[in-house]
C-alpha cells in the first residue's frame, strides 16, 4: 500500500484514475483546477490513454461525460460550484438518463468566497436532481468515496454529486491507496431509450428515479461511510456533514465527543439514523458547511417537535467558513485567541502582476472613456476583474461568465451610449460567444474588448481555447472586418491603442479589440522551461 | 507530539516551498501531517498563508484554530503581524525583516521593525541578506527554514536531507547552496 502527501482534490483525481475512468473533463475554476492538473501530470494517465483535456465550459465538460458514461465507459466532470450552474441542464437531465458507465459529477464550493462570487451549496443542486450526494470529510476519505461513488453510479446506473469545500480541496495529507482498476470496455445501454428523454420516456424514468430514492436512503442508513458514534451525553446530540466533523472533534483532543454524533457523508440523508438521535437527545446541534440545509430539513416549516441549532438558528455563524473556533463557542466550550492584529499592518489585496497586459489595456481604456464619464464598463471574471480596484477603477460589473458582453448589451439596448464590455480569451470562449452573437444580430452599438493573454490566467495558466482564434471566431460570426482590431498592449502602443478604442467608441456597431500579450506568469514558465 | 505552524507571506513568495521540505520530513519520520494552502485569487500578490499542522496522532481540522499555533513563520515582517491571532501566548514569530512593498500604505519599517522588536518570542533575521552572501539570493526561504528548524522537534540530519532531495535535480552547486542558507539560518536562530 502506497502512502501519498495529497490535496483533497488531488486524492479525488488518483481514486478517479485507480477507480478505471476514460476520461476527465473540466472547466478551471477554484478550488477545483488541481483535480484536472493532477490527471493531465499523471504518468498512470499517459500510459492509460485517458482523456484529459479541458473543456470550453462546464456544460460542454459535462456533456461530454454523459456521453462516455452512454458508452459503457466511466468518467468525471469537474468544476467550481458557480461551474455547475453553467452546467445544470445537463445535470438535472442526466438524473432522469441515468448513468451507463460510472458518473461522477464533482463540485468543488468556496464557503467564504476566497475565489468566487458567491458561496452557493451545490447539495441544493443533488437534493434538486434527486442525485446522490457523497461530502467527504478529509483526504483519505475523499479518496475512498471517489472510488465507491462510481461503484454506486454504477450499481444503480445514476449519476453521483461528490461535493468538496475549499479546505479539503486544497489541504494536503497521507493518503492510501487500494488496487487499479481496469477501464470498462464499450458497451451501450441495455435500453437503447435510456438517454432518449422525449416526454413519454422521461416520465416512465422519472418514476423509476423517484423510486431509486428508497433505495439509496437505505443504502445510507447501513453505510459505512454515514457513522453514528454513541455519547453519553444525551442533552444533545450532533448531527456533522463533511468537514463540520474535523471542526467538532478538534475540539476534544483525545477525539472522544461526549455527545452522540451522527456523521452525515451520503446523501439522501439516512431519516433512520436520524430519528434515532433525535429519539435519544434532548436536542441536535447540525455542524455543516456550506448552507444550513440538514437543519432547515430537521426543523422543518413550523419547527415545533424538535430543538435544532445550528447556521439557521444562530448558534453558528449563518455566513462563511466554518473553523473549530466557532464550533467551541456553540457547543460553549472555551474560545482562544491571539494577540489582535497589530493597527499598523495595512490590507493586501490581490493585484494584477508587474508587466500584466490588462494594466495596459485598462490604462487605454480609462483615458478613451475619460469624456464619458464612470459606470459605462461591464466587465467578467478571471484576473482583469482587479481592474475594479484602484488604481485603475476601471470596470463596474462582475456577475457571471461571459455576462460583460450581454449585460452591456442590455444596457445598451437601453439607451446608455457608449456601452463597453471587457473580457478575457478564455472567459469569451467559455460563455462570450453566443453573447457576442447576439449582438451581431441586432448590430448593438458596443465595444467589446477580449483581453487575450492566451490562457486561464486567474486559476494559474491553463490552455485557453481561444488562442490563435479569437479574430477568426468574431469573423465568423458576422463581426465587420473593419471594426475587428488587434493590439499590442504595451506601454510604448498607449497612445495609438488609446485612439483605437476612442474611434471604435463612436461607432454605432458592434466593435471588437483585442489586445493580444502572453500573460507574464505563463512567459515566466515558458521562458523557465525553454532554459532546461 | 504536535506542532502547528503558520506560514506567511504575499502571493508569489514560495511559501509553500517550506512547508512541502518541512512536511516531506515530518511524512519521512513517520507522523500525520495537515497543510491547507491559499490557491486561486489571493495568489495575485495578496497576502497568503499556509496552515501546517504536524502530529504524532491523527489530526482532525485542517485549520489551526485561533490562539494555537505554536510557530509563525513569515517570509515578509508586515505578514508576520497579520497572523498574531492565531498564535498561542508562548508562540514564536520567525521572520525575514526584508519587506515586500507593492501597496501604497505600507507601514513605516522603523515603526514596523519596532513592533516585531517587542513581540515576546521572535527571531527576526534579513534572510535575503545573507542568502545574497551566500550566493544565491533566490534561497533565502532556506535561510527561515533553518532559523525555524530548532523549533520544530525535527531530526535537523533529516531537514538537510529533504533539502538536498529536493534540490538535487538541478545539480550539485545548487544543494550546497541552499543547505549553506539553512545552516546560517540555524546557527542565526541559536545565537539568539
Amino acid at each position: 500500500m502506497q502512502k501519498l502527501l495529497l490535496l483533497g482534490d488531488e486524492a479525488i483525481a488518483q481514486a478517479a484514475l485507480d477507480a478505471g475512468i476514460s476520461g476527465i473533463y473540466a472547466y478551471p475554476g477554484t478550488p477545483s483546477t488541481e483535480i484536472m492538473e493532477y490527471v493531465q501530470a499523471s504518468k498512470q494517465a499517459e500510459e492509460n490513454n485517458i482523456h484529459r483535456q479541458w473543456s470550453a465550459n462546464e456544460k460542454t465538460a459535462i456533456e461530454a461525460a454523459i456521453g462516455m458514461s452512454y458508452t459503457g465507459k466511466r468518467a468525471i466532470v469537474c468544476m467550481k460550484h458557480v461551474g455547475l450552474n453553467v452546467a445544470a441542464d445537463g445535470f438535472m437531465n442526466s438524473a432522469i438518463t441515468g448513468a451507463n458507465g460510472g458518473l461522477v459529477i464533482l463540485s468543488a464550493d468556496d464557503p467564504s468566497m476566497h475565489s468566487s462570487q458567491n458561496e452557493q451549496d451545490s447539495r441544493y443542486y443533488g437534493k434538486f436532481a434527486m442525485i446522490p450526494i457523497f461530502e467527504p470529510s478529509n483526504q483519505q476519505e475523499a479518496y475512498d468515496i471517489t472510488l465507491a461513488a462510481f461503484d454506486f453510479s454504477e450499481k444503480y446506473r445514476i449519476p453521483v454529486l461528490l461535493r468538496v469545500t475549499t479546505r479539503l480541496a486544497h489541504s494536503r495529507s497521507g493518503v492510501i491507496c487500494k488496487n487499479k482498476r481496469p477501464q470498462n470496455e464499450i458497451k451501450l445501454p441495455e435500453n437503447p431509450r435510456q438517454f432518449i428523454l422525449l416526454p413519454a420516456i422521461a416520465r416512465k424514468q422519472y418514476n423509476e428515479l423517484l423510486e431509486k430514492q428508497l433505495h439509496f436512503e437505505k443504502e445510507f442508513e447501513t453505510s459505512p461511510f454515514n457513522a453514528y458514534i454513541d455519547g453519553k451525553d444525551k442533552s444533545m446530540g450532533i448531527i456533522t456533514s463533511g468537514i463540520g466533523f474535523n471542526y467538532l472533534m478538534e475540539n476534544y483532543p483525545d477525539r472522544v465527543c461526549p455527545h452522540p454524533v451522527l456523521k452525515i457523508t451520503q446523501y439522501p440523508l439516512p431519516t433512520k439514523l436520524i430519528a434515532r438521535l433525535a429519539d435519544e437527545c434532548e436536542s441536535i446541534m447540525v455542524i455543516e458547511e456550506g448552507y444550513p440545509i440538514i437543519e432547515e430539513q430537521l426543523r422543518g416549516l413550523l419547527n415545533r417537535c424538535l430543538t435544532v441549532k445550528g447556521r439557521l438558528e444562530g448558534s453558528l455563524p449563518r455566513v462563511g467558513e466554518l473553523n473549530a473556533n466557532a464550533v467551541a463557542r456553540a457547543l460553549g466550550l472555551p474560545d482562544t485567541q491571539g494577540e489582535a492584529i497589530p493597527e499598523i499592518v495595512a490590507p493586501r489585496p490581490p493585484a494584477l502582476c508587474l508587466g500584466c497586459p490588462h494594466i495596459d489595456s485598462y490604462k487605454a481604456l480609462n483615458e478613451a472613456m475619460e469624456p464619458y464619464g464612470k459606470g459605462k464598463v461591464f466587465a467578467d471574471i478571471g484576473c482583469y476583474t482587479l481592474g475594479a480596484l484602484p488604481p485603475y477603477n476601471a470596470i463596474f460589473s462582475c456577475v457571471d461568465m461571459g455576462a460583460s458582453i450581454t449585460m452591456a448589451k442590455g444596457a445598451s439596448d437601453a439607451g446608455l451610449n457608449p456601452t463597453v464590455a471587457v473580457i478575457g480569451d478564455s472567459t469569451f470562449c467559455h460563455s462570450g460567444i453566443t453573447s457576442l452573437f447576439d449582438c451581431v444580430m441586432e448590430n448593438t452599438p458596443i465595444t467589446i474588448i477580449i483581453l487575450d493573454n492566451s490562457t486561464t490566467g486567474m486559476t494559474g495558466g491553463q490552455k485557453s481555447h481561444g488562442v490563435g482564434r479569437l479574430e477568426s471566431i468574431c469573423l465568423g460570426l458576422g463581426v465587420e472586418k473593419e471594426h475587428i482590431h488587434m493590439l499590442n498592449p504595451l506601454p510604448n502602443n498607449h497612445k495609438q491603442n488609446t485612439e483605437i478604442i476612442k474611434q471604435e467608441l463612436m461607432y454605432k456597431g458592434v466593435s471588437v479589440i483585442i489586445p493580444q500579450r502572453e500573460c507574464v506568469q505563463t512567459l515566466k514558465r515558458r521562458l523557465r522551461k525553454q532554459r532546461k | 507530539m504536535n506542532i502547528d505552524i503558520i506560514l506567511a507571506g504575499v502571493g508569489g513568495q514560495g511559501i509553500l516551498s517550506i512547508a512541502t521540505i518541512i512536511g516531506n520530513t515530518a511524512v519521512k519520520q513517520g507522523l500525520y501531517l495537515k497543510q491547507a494552502e491559499v490557491h486561486g485569487m489571493s495568489q495575485r500578490g495578496g497576502d497568503v498563508q499556509s496552515h501546517l499542522r504536524l502530529s504524532d496522532k491523527e489530526i482532525a481540522s485542517d485549520l489551526i484554530p485561533t490562539g494555537k499555533a505554536d510557530i509563525i513563520i513569515s517570509v515578509e515582517p508586515m505578514e508576520a503581524l497579520r497572523y498574531l491571532p492565531m498564535l498561542k501566548p508562548q508562540g514564536w514569530v520567525i521572520t525575514n525583516t526584508n519587506p515586500f512593498i507593492n501597496i501604497p500604505n505600507y507601514p513605516e519599517e522603523s515603526i514596523l521593525m519596532k513592533r516585531i522588536e517587542q513581540l515576546p518570542h521572535k527571531i527576526a533575521i534579513n534572510a535575503d541578506k545573507i542568502a545574497k552572501d551566500l550566493g544565491s539570493a533566490r534561497s533565502s526561504n532556506m535561510v527561515i527554514l533553518g532559523a525555524t528548524a530548532p523549533f520544530l522537534q525535527l531530526n535537523y540530519k533529516d531537514i538537510e536531507q529533504t533539502v538536498t532531495d529536493t534540490f538535487l535535480r538541478k545539480g550539485q552547486e545548487v544543494v550546497d547552496v541552499n543547505i549553506a542558507c539553512l545552516n546560517a539560518g540555524r546557527e542565526f536562530a541559536m545565537n539568539k
